[in-house]
């Protein structure tokens, strides 16, 4: 009897780590797939590159081939910096949503990529031909000065913060933000630089970029991998929070943080595309259940996975031409936004 | 013995005080509850303890230390949290969240140990959610839900317990039985435990000690015998109350009662 007992609470156990299991099955197949969209992408453009060519490039590369030429300067930079942008925004896209209950939390519908875009033009503007470096620290001020005017403006209203209150403030300032910065564009004749900043784009990656930005990204994402379980834990709402012994005011200060520097290094590669920090987070969570731990490592995954693909699309669609991928995501995004925001965000 | 001394505590939101210069002390292995009109006060007495709110004056002390000099996760370790308003993120299960409460209790990345399935395990027997531990939060009833809150807090493993009102929204049966629980965690256990109750009846006959507050103040403390009077419930809620005893625990309870003509 005992025997039984305990092999049934062994069965137990085993299916109550299904979730985990299901979050390293999810990640194996994520890293497996971004792997062979990274290659894919590559190998598909204006000239096709079979992916026996782009495997040597990568690893036996030689100078010589006009083919690895291509790879090594111009595809394999892009299709880095998407899937860098891609997990940045999905990650800070989950860190925002644990952090704040709020199902609609997003860099892209909270102002934060719309400040930092902002700040990117006035950059353009007013100091023209600052190094990467200065435009990427500029970014993460403009992220926070988003985020604190969206924040003020939402709570400014009686009642306080509801997450359908601080999307719309978030439309609003990151509307009037996004305004501000086309007309500074166009004031000072500087449209072109900022072009592909506004229709988002990976095109324009170069290796000297991600050699500024990766370690800030790696930082960050190493903080979003600690913060993870306290994330869990404040998603449970404050007061429980504190009640367990957590530092709250600690663990938001660092979120932030965290979510400032990787929606910031983002959009001073890509733009402001909006859409993937909210779509990627609710389908890790539909995969892995409520744990951040594993919330976070899979929205780092699918977010890289998602804009690589989308990367891939927009140049597919209509060669030579290249579709702007903020569109192309704002396509599938715009419907789920609509559909989370219909069930009254009691996701979280 | 006394566990939780609240000495001369100031608390407010920004600039008004709710709750002015209160002194009173939780004893040890007792149930104490906290009774008191509508603003009156309690709840954020009660999160001043759960070091939730500041106290602008005075402070709360556990064990005869100040709680907020003591490290949070340590205080997390003696006493366990119940807010008023806690609700579930969607989709988890009840194992899940009652396993949340050994947070105070790990370190690192936080996986579960042999000594936490235990615990986890022995709070999801004693509420009665053995059958539910893998079905998600919101398919369950306002009672089960409740018992699944008081199961992560007994999931914590600590002496005291800080309950703000585990019996609103439930209906008759379902509020005794989350008494009863409480009741028996304290006999059979020891646990201290601290809580806000609406109903009058209910704090007379589960308490050992009860706390009566108005406009933030403390206006009577003690035994039941002691704060249930007509009298007390007179200055504290302004009734005319019919009182009698409580066949089960031998307490005054109100019987019914009358508003006084106000403006008079």
């Amino acid at each position: 009897m005992a025997t039984s007992a305990e092999g049934l609470n062994q069965l137990e156990e085993l299916k109550r780590r299904t979730h985990p299991i299901r979050a390293i099955i999810a990640l194996v197949l994520g890293v497996v797939g971004l792997l062979f969209a990274i290659g894919l992408s590559i190998s598909f453009g204006a000239a096709n590159i079979s992916l026996g060519t782009v495997w040597t490039a990568v690893f036996h590369f030689s100078s010589d081939l006009t083919e690895h030429q291509i790879i090594r300067e111009i595809r394999l930079p892009r299709v880095l910096g998407a899937a860098l942008v891609g997990a940045c925004f999905a990650v800070a896209g989950s860190i925002m949503q644990g952090m704040t209950r709020n199902p609609l939390a997003d860099s892209g519908l909270l102002g934060l990529n719309a400040g930092a875009a902002f700040m990117l033009a006035v950059c353009f503007a007013f100091f023209p031909g600052m190094s990467y470096m200065y435009l990427i620290m500029w970014s993460f001020v403009g992220a926070g000065l988003g985020v604190v005017i969206v924040y003020g403006v939402g709570s400014l209203a009686k009642g306080g913060l509801t997450p359908m209150r601080l999307v719309l403030a978030g439309a609003a300032v990151s509307a009037l933000l996004g305004a501000l910065g086309e007309g500074i564009a166009l004031y000072y004749r500087i449209g072109q630089d900022l072009a592909f900043w506004y229709a988002g784009g990976v095109s324009g990656t170069k290796w000297s970029h991600l050699q500024i930005l990766t370690p800030w990204i790696l930082v960050a994402m190493i903080g979003a991998l600690i913060l993870s379980r306290s994330i869990t834990l404040l998603s449970l709402g404050e007061e429980l929070a504190i009640g367990l012994g957590q530092r709250t005011v600690v663990i938001k200060v660092w979120g932030m943080i965290i979510v400032l520097i990787l929606a910031g290094a983002a959009v001073s590669v890509v733009g402001a595309v909006g859409f993937v920090g909210l779509i990627v987070p609710h389908l890790a969570r539909y995969i892995v259940g409520h744990d951040y731990r594993w919330i976070i490592s899979c929205s780092l995954v699918y977010g890289a996975l998602l804009v690589v693909l989308a990367d891939f699309t927009a140049r597919i669609i209509n060669p030579p031409y290249e579709t702007p991928i903020g569109a192309l995501i704002a396509f599938i995004g715009v419907p789920f936004f609509l559909y989370l925001a219909r069930k009254g965000g009691k996701e979280l | 013995m006394t566990v939780l001394e609240i000495e001369h505590v100031a608390i407010g939101y920004s600039s008004t005080l709710i709750v002015d210069d209160l002194s009173v002390t939780i004893p040890k292995g007792q149930i104490s509850t906290i009774i008191g009109p509508n603003g009156c006060g309690k709840s954020t007495l009660l999160k001043a303890v759960a070091r939730v709110l500041k106290t602008q004056e005075g402070a709360v002390y556990l064990d005869g230390k100040a709680i907020h000099q003591l490290k949070t996760k340590e205080v997390a370790k003696r006493m366990a949290i119940l807010p008023q308003t806690a609700t579930a993120p969607g989709g988890l299960t009840v194992f899940e969240l009652v396993s949340y409460g050994r947070f105070p209790h790990q370190t690192g990345f936080g996986t579960l140990r042999k000594e936490d399935y235990e615990y986890i395990h022995w709070a999801i027997d004693v509420t009665g959610l053995k059958e539910f531990s893998d079905r998600p939060i919101e398919a369950l009833s306002g009672g089960q839900r409740q018992r699944v809150w008081i199961a992560m807090a007994l999931a914590q493993g600590t002496d005291i317990l800080v309950l703000d009102e585990p019996t609103t929204y439930l209906d008759l049966a379902h509020q005794l039985d989350v008494l009863l629980l409480l009741q028996k965690l304290n006999k059979e256990e020891g646990r201290t435990i601290v809580m806000v109750l609406h109903d009058l009846n209910h704090a007379s006959r589960f308490s050992h000690f009860m706390i009566a507050m108005k406009n933030g103040q403390l206006i009577v403390n003690g035994h039941p015998n002691e704060v249930m009077t007509k009298e007390n419930l007179q200055t504290v809620f302004h009734i005319d109350a019919e009182m009698a005893i409580c066949p089960y625990s031998a307490n005054p309870i109100c019987l019914s009662y009358q508003l006084y003509e106000r403006d008079k």
